[in-house]
């Protein structure tokens, strides 16, 4: 398969005291087909959002190797940089933060176009600005009006214009639903995946929502804490999970239906410290198939089949 | 009203208005809503942004907002006793000891520079009616720590110290300090990772069966409501439009028709759907509402009758649906 964006080993520490060292993203490994959504899903501090800013280069990796469209990273001068950075954009989670409350919508999506000099004549520049509003569905009389005057879904559709202004290949969408409500978050999730389709982009999409997640995503890959527990084909993922954290994510997801905890799986304790973790798999202190085995060794993801795999102890044949 | 007769309505609430004066227009947050809540109930009180839930609450607190805050209109009935007539002294004693409230984000809803168990002595003291002793208080605070799963050694640490969820855990033990008889959950998990929310609704739904306390749901997670309450109510726009049991809501026939786009919008985890449905449009906005029914410029079944006038009532036991669509079945 055509692979857009290929992460090996990303790895990311942050030093927050003399000897400690907090794991925020370890030994995670990406790939996202062209045209395909990677789904990440992870709870909060599962360093979700790290190896997002890892994957677009906006903070420095502390290991690992990234390539994007075939080309090492690593490797490219400043201005070939410049280059591969217009093709990468992110979403943010809160539209309301995202956005310069002084600057008009015409301003905020004419900054990248700006920045880069892509248009010398201010009305071809006012054209395509409308352009892009038309394709996020936002009505021409915004053009003029300020964050504050609109509601956090026409917010929301001002950022994914200005991320589609320089024409990227690559989206990453942080959580860009959360802070809106469902009826309105179902109108932007319809939009994203439409420009996909008619653009061809390709997304990595963070979220803690599982329904959501299942929505928009062809690949899902489950965080916990800083490192990646199981990936697997959207359809796969919810039918057959296999990680024990996988199932009680999927379990403790209240559904609309009447269901008075009934069936449940309650996990019992909280995320563990990220700093200088111990060896042994991370989820092992709330995991009821915990064994000796698994506070002694590391567990690699092992192929399961049909894209399927998985770090766990039950599911490791070596 | 009651349909089993030994149930009895803790709270009523009738034909309540709430507004706000704000130098840009008085903000219509309520406008006439009506239920009751009964003994051991839970009714969930679900919308989306906007749609008046929580100044619902904060009026049934009393708690409005001083300078703009005002209820026009309406009777909240408490033990036979009209809360907006009582007086602030009376109000206090109500607060806390009888009705008391849990609130979304207990990141702010704590004191950062007193320990846990000050905070949760702070309303044993302030309602201590019965002249308990201090020993006794203490051995109270003890008690309330593990019974919401935390150990009684941690209350000196400070808030700083617990994570998200056990914090909403303290949030909750403030709550039921005084064994209140009715609680107000302003969306309590919100803020709150899926396997803690999980954590947390489990020990709501626990102690409510174990004490025995009427609750009053509030969120915009149908999923929520589906796991904790025997009652809904649909808000919007300051209305409840759609009301009935949990199992009137969830798999009746007959809904208003924002129940259903709020169900449709949301995305599923067991069926294939390539396209959500949204529901077109915004909330109104609460300076400025339409017409007739609220709900009406959005609404796919809009007729000519919406535009003016009250929607018509459809009553079915204690259910009710505030919409023209059911005229015609009297």
């Amino acid at each position: 398969m055509d692979t857009l964006v290929k992460g090996d080993k990303l790895r990311k520490y942050f030093q927050v005291g003399p000897k400690s060292l907090l794991h925020a993203v370890d030994d995670v490994d990406v790939d996202i087909p062209r045209g395909t959504t990677l789904g990440v899903v992870g709870e909060s501090g599962c360093g979700k959002s790290t190896l997002a800013r890892v994957v677009l280069g906006l903070i420095p990796k502390t290991g690992g190797k990234l390539y994007f469209d075939g080309r090492d990273l690593d490797t490219l001068n400043k201005k070939e940089k410049a280059e591969y950075r217009r093709q990468m954009q992110i979403i943010f989670q809160d539209p309301y933060s995202s956005l310069d409350p002084r600057m008009s919508v015409y301003e905020s999506i004419a900054e990248p176009l700006d920045m880069n000099h892509i248009f010398s004549k201010k009305a071809e520049k006012l054209d395509y600005i409308m352009e892009l509003m038309e394709r996020v569905g936002l009505a021409e009389r915004f053009v003029n009006a300020y964050p504050h005057e609109m509601d956090g879904g026409r917010r929301q559709r001002v950022c994914i214009a200005r991320a589609l202004a320089l024409n990227p290949k690559f989206i990453v969408c942080d959580e860009p639903v959360s802070a809106l409500d469902v009826s309105i978050q179902a109108q932007i999730l319809n939009l994203l995946m439409d420009m996909q389709d008619s653009m061809g982009l390709t997304y990595m999409f963070i979220t803690h929502d599982m329904s959501v997640v299942k929505h928009i995503s062809t690949e899902i890959m489950v965080m916990y804490l800083g490192q990646c527990v199981e990936r697997a084909p959207s359809k796969e993922l919810f039918e057959n999970p296999l990680h024990p954290y996988t199932q009680a994510l999927l379990s403790a997801v209240p559904k609309p239906v009447i269901n008075r905890m009934s069936n449940t799986e309650i996990l019992r304790g909280e995320v563990s410290n990220p700093i200088n973790p111990p060896v042994g798999c991370r989820f092992a202190p709330r995991c009821k198939h915990c064994t000796a085995e698994c506070t002694q060794k590391n567990f690699e993801l092992v192929d399961q089949g049909s894209r399927h795999s998985v770090a766990c102890r039950l599911f490791d044949q070596a | 009203m009651n349909n089993t007769g030994t149930e009895q309505a803790i709270l009523e609430v009738r034909g309540l208005h709430t507004i706000y004066q704000t130098d840009d227009g008085v903000v219509k947050a309520v406008n006439g809503v009506d239920f009751s809540i009964n003994e051991r109930e839970t009714v969930g009180l679900v919308g989306e942004t906007g749609a008046g839930k929580t100044t619902l609450a904060l009026s049934i607190m009393r708690l409005l907002p001083e300078r703009t805050g005002r209820i026009p209109e309406g009777e909240i009935i408490y033990k036979g006793e009209n809360l907006l007539k009582a007086d602030k002294e009376y109000m206090r004693r109500i607060r806390g000891a009888n009705i008391s409230m849990i609130f979304q984000d207990p990141m702010n809803a704590l004191n950062p520079i007193m320990s846990v168990g000050d905070q949760i002595l702070e309303s044993l003291v302030i309602h201590n009616e019965e002249k308990r002793s201090g020993e006794e208080l203490n051995k109270r605070v003890d008690e309330l720590l593990e019974l919401v799963g935390i150990s009684a050694g941690r209350k000196h640490e400070y808030p700083h110290q617990f994570s998200g969820g056990m914090k909403q855990r303290i949030v909750i033990a403030i709550a039921l300090a005084c064994n209140p008889k009715l609680i107000i959950a302003d969306e309590p998990t919100t803020a709150l990772d899926v396997t803690i929310q999980a954590q947390v609704l489990a020990l709501i739904n626990d102690l409510q069966q174990k004490l025995g306390t009427s609750m009053i749901m509030i969120t915009h997670d149908l999923g929520i409501v589906g796991k904790t309450c025997d009652k809904v109510a649909i808000m919007y726009a300051g209305e409840i439009i759609e009301f009935g049991t949990a199992e009137d809501v969830f798999n009746g026939e007959k809904h208003h028709p924002y129940t259903v786009g709020l169900f449709g919008a949301i995305p599923s985890l067991t069926s294939e759907a390539k396209r959500l449905k949204p529901i077109d449009g915004l909330m109104p906005d609460p300076t400025a509402l339409p017409e007739g029914c609220k709900f009406h410029p959005r609404c796919p079944h809009c007729t000519e009758e919406c535009k003016t006038g009250e929607p018509y009532l459809y009553q079915k036991g204690e259910a009710y649906i505030k919409c023209n669509l059911f005229r015609e079945e009297k």
